[in-house]
């Protein structure tokens, strides 16, 4: 029992360590026990403790939102990649990789160019409009890659490579056309969190449980994938409709991920990795394993990116990029001579 | 008995403009072993595929039991028809015992959740292809041999009635192709299933199949016993390779000798040296 529990206790571990670090640090240090005393007010609505007041607020309106903002994103860059590598067969599949994100995150600056309300439903209509243009982008990407009535992996990654690059260009000409929401989507393109309140956490969350719910009951479809289209249907999968339906799940989960966290790149190509190696292959575990594991890995940078540069605060795109790429490579290296893909 | 398990009707595949199968009739009745052979690229392969009901078919019907195959669910079909393919790009990381337990799949809920019951069955697979002993380790790690064995206890774990096997002895030494034979066989003649096994190697067809179907370009040339359809001029034609067809020296099944003409002079060389 204990063998099969310890990854989700090791990982949830991990990921309530981060979130304690991510509360507790920042401009303002905060100790443990005033943590505590502030959290526990917090939740049971009662009076907050004499002289914690700026406290209270620095956790409860910024820190925490944004800790779980990030948290969010990072479980769904996580969940996604896993998804997108597992559909694909190819290791090298991940939000970036096939354009979904790019064609995301211009759906998500094209709302955020129009003037939209600081509302509930103006919110929940950037994460709308960056799914529209994550299902465009699957579509497109799709359609151009296939040949026949397969799709070669290469030709899909060169296809969303190719579309990621339009779009990106698109992307960064609209945020300097745009006149008076410049500032915004600046801060949106470089990966920053500096959205976050209670606010953008609400307007992602329902997009976030509908997709990554949706793949957490897809663990068992994605083992029998790695087998190659023929054999999953001959072991009983309905396959093209699997196929369609987890590409629509892992593709919501990314646009909300986009939406108000813009570029962040690496997570979704390295924490599956690494969670196959701790953990095995097996997609039931790896997608719950690679959700929790892809917020704490988040967190843990976004801490990075407000500390090195202190009072300034770095773009978390920059910080994933930073760790991840070298990491990635080591894992390659690593992996190359053990077949554990 | 008597009953036929899988009935193929004037079945016509095509690959785009290539015709890769012609209007295919063949009957494979449950406690038979059925062995497919050809040349390379005659159509073996695809005829597994399609009998799997994977393939769009041009023309035709496949059926079981009186049901057409291609209008079935995939997991209606998966606890009819198991498919063994050749061991090539198994994903590695998964363990043994995951990989047979996928076989499992047809029966399981929509969580993908394995009972005690299913346990039983996958042990019980592997028990028969002589591989529980390494149940715990990955797919990546075993010989090819071992792979291919894998991938019977897979088809096992799915309980079907009807077992079709792509070239399952490609990779395996004397030693496994007649063991994997062998289980075919049992399997076949104890457990009643209807088997249908692509082969390459005429004489494992001649010593084990209780019929033979022989495709070429994609027509089937011929159908019967193997001493029926096994002939030297059928054969020759079929392989552009003169060959001679001698009786086993035990038992009662042909014996095939490719025989081209450096050999045979080798040969008549040998004989007279002899004498």
């Amino acid at each position: 029992m204990s063998r099969r529990f310890l990854p989700y206790l090791t990982n949830l571990g991990l990921l309530i360590a981060a979130m304690v670090l991510s509360l507790a640090i920042g401009s303002v240090f905060i100790a443990p026990e005033n943590l505590w005393q502030v959290l526990r007010s917090w939740l049971t609505h009662s009076l907050m403790p004499a002289g914690l007041e700026t406290f209270a607020f620095i956790i409860t309106d910024i820190r925490l939102p944004r800790t779980v903002l990030v948290l969010l994103t990072g479980a769904a860059l996580g969940g996604s990649g896993t998804a997108y590598q597992g559909l694909f067969r190819n290791p090298l599949a991940d939000p970036y990789l096939i354009g979904v994100a790019s064609g995301g995150g211009l759906g998500a600056v094209l709302a955020m160019s129009i003037r939209w309300p600081y509302t509930f439903w103006g919110m929940m209509a950037v994460p709308l409009s960056a799914f529209l243009f994550a299902m465009l982008t699957v579509l497109l990407v799709y359609t151009l890659a296939r040949v026949g009535r397969s799709v070669p992996t290469t030709n899909l990654i060169l296809a969303g490579v190719a579309f990621s690059a339009f779009a990106t260009a698109l992307t960064s000409y609209l945020i300097i056309s745009s006149e008076g929401e410049v500032r915004r989507a600046l801060n949106w393109l470089m990966g920053g969190s500096s959205q976050s309140s209670w606010l953008t956490v609400l307007a992602i969350l329902p997009y976030l449980v509908i997709g990554l719910g949706f793949l957490l009951f897809n663990g068992h479809a994605l083992n029998l994938l790695q087998f190659g289209d023929d054999q999953a249907q001959q072991l009983g999968l309905p396959v093209m409709r699997t196929k369609t339906l987890v590409l629509v799940a892992a593709s919501l989960a990314t646009a909300a991920a986009v939406s108000f966290s813009g570029i962040i790149g690496f997570i979704g190509l390295i924490v599956p990795h690494v969670m196959r190696l701790w953990w095995g292959a097996d997609y039931r575990r790896l997608l719950p394993l690679s959700m929790l594991a892809g917020g704490s890995f988040l967190i843990l940078a976004d801490i990075l990116a407000r500390i090195v540069m202190r009072p300034q605060e770095l773009p978390v795109g920059i910080v994933t990029a930073l760790a991840g790429a070298p990491f990635f490579l080591w894992v390659l290296r690593r992996a190359k001579n053990q077949g554990y893909w | 008995m008597g009953f036929k398990a899988l009935r193929v009707e004037g079945l016509t595949v095509s690959y785009g403009a290539r015709l890769a199968l012609q209007d295919i009739s063949l009957e494979v009745p449950r406690g038979q072993v059925m062995a497919l052979i050809g040349p390379n690229g005659a159509g073996k392969s695809t005829l597994i595929r399609a009998a799997s009901g994977i393939l769009p078919l041009q023309s035709g019907k496949i059926r079981t039991n009186g049901d057409e195959l291609t209008s079935l669910p995939p997991m209606q079909r998966a606890r009819c028809i198991a498919v063994v393919p050749q061991a090539v790009a198994l994903p590695p990381a998964f363990t043994v015992w995951e990989t047979v337990l996928m076989g499992r799949t047809p029966y399981l809920n929509f969580l993908g959740q394995t009972s005690a019951k299913d346990d039983i069955i996958v042990r019980r697979a592997l028990q028969r292809v002589d591989a529980l002993d390494f149940a715990d380790r990955r797919v990546g790690e075993l010989s090819g041999g071992e792979q291919q064995r894998i991938l019977l206890a897979r088809a096992l774990a799915q309980s079907t009635p009807i077992l079709l096997l792509d070239e399952p002895t490609a990779h395996l030494d004397m030693q496994y192709q007649v063991a994997l034979m062998q289980t075919v066989c049992q399997l076949a003649h104890e457990d009643n299933l209807a088997v249908m096994i692509a082969l390459h190697d005429l004489n494992l067809a001649a010593r084990y199949a209780d019929s033979v179907a022989l495709l070429v370009q994609g027509r089937l040339e011929a159908i019967g016993t193997p001493i029926q359809v096994l002939t030297p001029e059928r054969i020759s034609q079929a392989y552009h390779l003169p060959v001679q067809v001698v009786s086993h020296p035990f038992l009662q099944v042909p014996l095939i000798l490719p025989f081209d003409r450096t050999a045979s002079l080798a040969g008549e060389g040998r004989q007279k040296g002899g004498e």
